[in-house]
């Protein structure tokens, strides 16, 4: 049985190193285990995510990365990721490499990916300069037709981590509402990490939805609320409040430190991380 | 503009929902995009089908959202689909009508920048990054552009092409292939600007009620050319002004909403 708790997981699976997409599109962000990542201080990772908001907006400017690959990174509807800039513009706190697609070539990838296929392809890119500032982008004729298409390598992680509502005793893992491209992540990867919301004896998923079998899972851990400030359809909405005030915390270098220092470092687990931000008068 | 009783925002907004029409399949970025997507939805085209890139299709969210995948989208979609489907089997496939997209340049052939202010190895501005928007842009059968106009918005020539417009201009985007016909409409907070059919170059149309033609053309970084005629745009009326401010004030509410953990 894969059930751990966040930390073995973290512990046994995420190294120095490491090639890590921690995916969830806005919905089921995996934050917990982004910040046992910071608290475990992993370096040298090599991040990938569609949307790098937040979450790698977090990891990045605690140093746990060099590399990042991405296709948009922003904090969504307010405007930047400062920790991310930075890391960009100033090298700070370290440099930082990026590798950049647009969504539907980061999407091809992962299928490609998951697929075991030597490359993803695409109608996109047309007309643009990603393809001359990332050399992964190139083309293929097409056997039957000889138009050009685009390809994009595909991304095999070490190691993926996603949150998800719900596994049951045996590691079984369900998740539904927006998706994004956790299934193509999560297959695609060498180990899978999942925290949940919750483990219940029988998942009674309904036909079709999206499940991960125990035996593709490296380790589930319950950490419920661990998607927050993201959300999990069903058990609690986005903390858009939160979202919005991050841009003033991860705006100063030292405001951001102390935020990771109290928050991250100064608590054990996700439990501790969410108390103390009550205790500092944060509605949760 | 600050006599106007309403805002830049607002009249933008305002003009861009009346140009959508019903049963549009329409591609919607976050912001002005998605307000005046949900604003023509509420007053005229009830059937427009909203998609937004997180895979929600036919949305009709009661508020705006703040992320591109807000809880909101999920729960009042005709359907949630995965990543790689909204983009191959929805957009690539040419299902949809209109692309919604903002920037933070644009030249004179609609061609947008959302990636990098300066070089991109040594930047002076990092911006988010291009998105969902090169194959939007590419895929959709045509695309409006919505971005408030100044010299550094509206430039003579990018910094980073994040999305296709007309490339050079005199035909090139149609020469090469690209499935749908490109940006069709600027909208700027001094008014319209449509592409020449011969030159692909964009050309201001219409102005708002309170803007001169001078105005409009000291505020963009290449020398705009003006159509024909000039035509004015009605401002906005009572009921798209309360209904646009109805639609803000429930978002701002929905917003300030605390949420509460289950731990």
């Amino acid at each position: 049985m894969p059930v751990a708790t966040l930390r073995e997981a973290i512990e046994e699976h995420v190294h120095d190193g490491d090639m890590v997409a921690l995916e969830g599109f806005t919905h089921l962000i995996p934050f917990a285990a982004g910040h046992e990542i910071i608290r475990q201080r992993r370096r040298h990772l090599h991040l990938v995510r569609m949307t790098p908001d937040l979450l790698y907006d977090q990891m990045i400017g605690a140093g746990c990365a060099d590399h990042l690959t991405f296709s948009w990174g922003g904090n969504p509807g307010v405007g930047s990721a400062h920790r991310v800039r930075e890391a960009i513009e100033k090298s700070w706190p370290q440099p930082l490499q990026v590798h950049e697609h647009s969504h539907a070539g980061m999407a091809a990838a992962y299928v490609a990916g998951a697929s075991r296929l030597p490359f993803g392809l695409l109608r996109g890119y047309f007309g643009t300069d990603l393809a001359t500032v990332n050399p992964d982008i190139r083309s293929v004729a097409c056997p039957y037709t000889g138009e050009q298409i685009a390809t994009v390598p595909p991304l095999n992680p070490d190691v993926t981590i996603l949150h998800a509502q719900k596994a049951d005793l045996e590691g079984n893992v369900l998740m539904s509402g927006i998706v994004g491209a956790q299934k193509e992540a999560a297959l695609a990867a060498k180990r899978l990490v999942v925290t949940v919301e919750e483990i219940v004896e029988h998942l009674d998923a309904p036909m079709n939805s999206v499940v991960l079998p125990a035996w593709v899972v490296s380790a589930v851990a319950c950490v419920p609320g661990g998607a927050w400030p993201s959300y999990a359809r069903g058990y609690y909405a986005r903390d858009n409040a939160f979202c919005i005030a991050w841009d003033e915390i991860s705006r100063d270098r030292e405001r951001f430190a102390a935020w990771i220092e109290r928050y991250v470092y100064g608590t054990r687990n996700h439990r501790e991380f969410v108390q103390a931000l009550r205790a500092d008068g944060v509605s949760l | 503009m600050s006599r106007c009783p309403w805002t830049p925002d607002e009249m933008m907004t305002v003009t861009a929902a009346r140009m959508l029409w019903d049963r549009a399949v329409c591609f919607v970025g976050i912001g002005l995009p998605s307000a005046a997507a949900n604003l023509a939805r509420l007053l005229k085209a009830p059937d427009i089908v909203l998609i937004y890139e997180s895979g929600t299709i036919g949305t009709r969210p009661n508020v705006l959202p703040l992320s591109i995948g807000d809880g909101e989208l999920a729960d009042t979609a005709t359907c949630v689909v995965p990543l790689p489907e909204i983009f191959a089997y929805w957009l690539q496939a040419g299902r949809v009508d209109l692309g919604f997209l903002g920037a933070a340049q644009v030249d004179r052939f609609g061609n947008l920048n959302s990636t990098v202010i300066g070089p991109y190895d040594r930047p002076q501005t990092r911006l988010p990054g291009a998105g969902g928007a090169p194959e939007i842009a590419l895929h959709a059968k045509q695309v409006y552009v919505i971005i408030k106009q100044s010299p550094r918005t509206f430039v003579p020539s990018l910094d980073f092409v994040s999305s296709a417009g007309f490339l050079g201009g005199n035909g090139e985007r149609a020469r090469r292939g690209a499935p749908g016909r490109g940006p069709q409409a600027i909208i700027t907070d001094y008014g319209l600007m449509r592409p020449d059919p011969t030159t692909d170059e964009f050309v201001l149309v219409a102005r708002y009620e309170h803007v001169t033609v001078a105005a409009a053309v000291a505020a963009c970084g290449w020398p705009l050319r003006t159509g024909a005629a000039v035509e004015v745009i009605a401002p906005p009326t009572l009921e798209e002004l309360e209904a646009l401010r109805e639609l803000h004030a429930r978002t701002r509410a929905a917003h300030a909403v605390r949420v509460k953990l289950p731990i």
